[in-house]
């Protein structure tokens, strides 16, 4: 069930027409959108995409369909250009779709505007990328804290926070900046910011293809532990099966369609 | 901390989107890193914008500088009207126009005039100038104060006020060369009267092929409430020359009045504006194509395009402030060098209230530079942007 981060202000339960249950927020920024409870927290149907490069259309996404459950830690495994990227890219709210639906957390992207889908990652969504992409001039802890600048929050880190990061191993390394970080923290840096607002879902983009094995499994470690414990939906992308291992549930894409 | 909580907004507890003072602290310290981290494009920035405002500022200290430096001059003199040429305007040379002979009716005919002396003025190229002069009918006038040496004994004698004297390094006794004639330094005399270098009126007049002519007629009055009666009753005398009180002359030499130098100013300064608009265009442009894939991050962060032209304006504001101070700074290098380097007749003023404007003007070019790029940096794709190398 969704919590307001305010203990006073507690979202109000009611029963639907089908007399089931839902949440009433009072949320002013989605008012009208309230996820129901047991829906899939992604939900996508129908989607298509397609590039237009030179004068040839790549259909990147052939009608995908996929419900993600709340909590589920998914891994998308495929081969280079099998669309998982693609499919990254509009469930994050950064690219838009060419046709299809997709909702977030019971909302259709396709129905955002522009500031509604920066808001949506800016609360809902945290990525992890493969290549980190930590800002170079600032230090660990000052990447983490832009994140909660952007969503507007105190930078301070709660104890629970505090908690996560000596979890992710880094609450030493926090004054560091990334080229001072192995390839292993870095990512675990990147972990840190992208679930430091709390965000619905976590994806993940090859977080271990610039890792050795053993950061490899330290970080693939970690992501299970955050989606147990934190009960995060974490949608992770990898070619790489043994990574995809640590997932709940994997699903296989190829020319730009779920295959299994 | 925990997954999908959002803060939840009721009328009056909406969390601000900009965050509070520790927040935008952040910023800067994003923004600083920075600046810091391409210390040679943030120098170069800083640099294009300070010589646009040392520009600025230099030519109007120049021009309030000369223009006040010549007014303290002519005041100098004390005379209580002033006759020029006809055809003459406030602020330029003039060629040797009027006769003698004009002293004298002058004294002659128009009442209240106790004393009436002229000067005949050659050009050194430059804004520097000889002045011939009677020495006695001026000293009468202007009562010179001799810093070293005395008045003229020969023909070949010139004076020179203090401010020459200390710029070229010359003392009594030394010999220098100007219009093709050696000269003799005859005496020093303190600043602030007639003009730099002084030398006998019928020598120059000789010198020029202008025998028994005039530039400049200066009168004295018995009270200087009757000048204008002086200048009245010149005018019916002399019908089309220019004849002015001393307060209408001094006023006369401002860089608001004199037209083309108005003008002049305020090309330069649209020329230095425009330079300060290319740089920082080019500075920023740079700017964000390095920082593409950090425009790229903070976007899948959920930075929105009010967040990041926020930090872009406040960047180019932060090169701009420092710029200006450094501009400013440079503005006393640039004066220090017309005190020491150039002719004397060029004075650089400190114009305090230019500064505002001056700054102003640089921050507004900058931010004009900084606004195609932003939107460039705004309208970025997010995807894109993360894969640029």
């Amino acid at each position: 069930m969704s919590e307001s981060l305010n203990p006073n202000l507690q979202p109000e339960i009611v029963r639907n027409e089908s007399g089931e249950h839902i949440v009433l927020s009072t949320d002013n920024l989605e008012p009208l959108h309230t996820p129901v409870v047991n829906a899939p927290i992604i939900q996508v149907r129908l989607l298509m995409k397609t590039y237009r490069t030179g004068e040839v259309d790549v259909h990147a996404l052939n009608g995908i369909d996929l419900d993600v459950p709340r909590g589920q830690f998914l891994a998308i495994v495929g081969t280079s250009g099998s669309g998982k990227s693609t499919l990254f890219n509009i469930l994050g709210g950064l690219a838009p779709p060419t046709s299809g639906t997709v909702k977030i957390n019971g909302r259709d992207l396709a129905m955002m505007n522009s500031t509604e889908r920066t808001d949506l990652r800016k609360r809902t969504v945290g990525f992890v990328f493969q290549k980190y992409n930590l800002l170079p001039t600032l230090t660990a802890r000052q990447n983490i804290q832009i994140v909660r600048d952007i969503a507007g929050r105190p930078l301070d880190f709660d104890d629970q926070f505090k908690e996560v990061l000596e979890m992710l191993g880094i609450a030493r390394r926090m004054d560091h900046k990334p080229r001072a970080l192995s390839g292993g923290e870095q990512q675990r840096v990147a972990i840190a910011r992208a679930i430091v607002n709390g965000p619905a879902i976590l994806l993940a983009d090859e977080p271990t293809g610039n890792l050795d094995t053993k950061n490899s499994d330290i970080v693939l470690t970690l992501l299970r532990d955050l989606n147990k414990r934190l009960g995060q939906t974490i949608l992770m992308i990898t070619h790489n099966p043994e990574a995809a291992a640590y997932a709940d549930r994997t699903i296989q894409m190829r020319d730009g369609k779920i295959v299994g | 901390m925990r997954p999908g909580r959002t803060p939840k907004v009721t009328p009056g507890h909406r969390p601000s989107s900009r965050g509070n003072g520790i927040l935008k602290l952040l910023v800067n310290k994003l923004i600083f890193a920075n600046l810091l981290h391409r210390p040679l494009r943030t120098f170069l920035s800083v640099l294009a914008i300070g010589v646009e405002v040392t520009m600025i500022l230099t030519l109007v200290g120049v021009s309030h500088g000369t223009l006040d430096a010549t007014s303290r001059r002519a005041r100098g003199v004390g005379n209580d009207v002033l006759i020029r040429p006809p055809g003459s305007i406030a602020l330029s040379l003039t060629s040797a126009g009027m006769s003698e002979k004009l002293l004298v009716k002058l004294k002659d005919e128009v009442p209240h005039v106790t004393i009436a002396t002229g000067s005949v003025v050659q050009s050194l190229g430059g804004l520097d100038t000889l002045t011939g002069v009677d020495f006695t009918a001026m000293n009468a006038m202007a009562k010179f104060k001799f810093l070293a040496g005395g008045p003229f004994q020969q023909d070949q004698d010139i004076l020179i006020d203090e401010h020459y004297a200390k710029q070229k390094k010359l003392h009594v006794g030394n010999h220098l060369k100007l219009v093709n004639q050696d000269w003799t330094v005859r005496g020093v005399y303190e600043e602030g009267k007639l003009a730099h270098i002084l030398c006998k009126v019928d020598v120059l007049q000789n010198l020029t092929g202008n025998p028994g002519k005039l530039s400049q007629i200066y009168l004295k009055a018995d009270n200087p409430a009757n000048a204008q009666a002086i200048v009245d009753k010149a005018k019916e005398l002399l019908p089309g020359y220019p004849i002015y009180t001393m307060e209408e002359f001094t006023s006369l030499l401002t860089a608001s009045s004199v037209g083309l130098l108005d003008q002049f100013v305020g090309v330069v300064i649209g020329v230095a504006a425009i330079v300060g608009f290319i740089v920082v265009f080019m500075a920023m442009y740079t700017a964000i194509l390095e920082r593409t894939r950090e425009i790229g991050i903070l976007k899948s962060c959920g930075a929105g395009p009010s967040y990041i032209l926020n930090m872009l304006f406040r960047e180019t504001f932060v090169i701009a402030l420092i710029g200006i101070v450094f501009g400013i700074l440079l503005t006393y290098g640039t004066q220090w060098l017309m005190q020491h380097a150039v002719p004397a007749s060029l004075v650089q003023e400190t114009v305090y209230y230019w500064w505002p404007i001056t700054a102003a003007i640089a921050i507004a070019g900058a931010a004009l530079g900084t606004v195609v790029p932003a939107i460039k940096a705004v309208r970025q794709d997010a995807t894109e942007a993360l894969s640029y190398e």
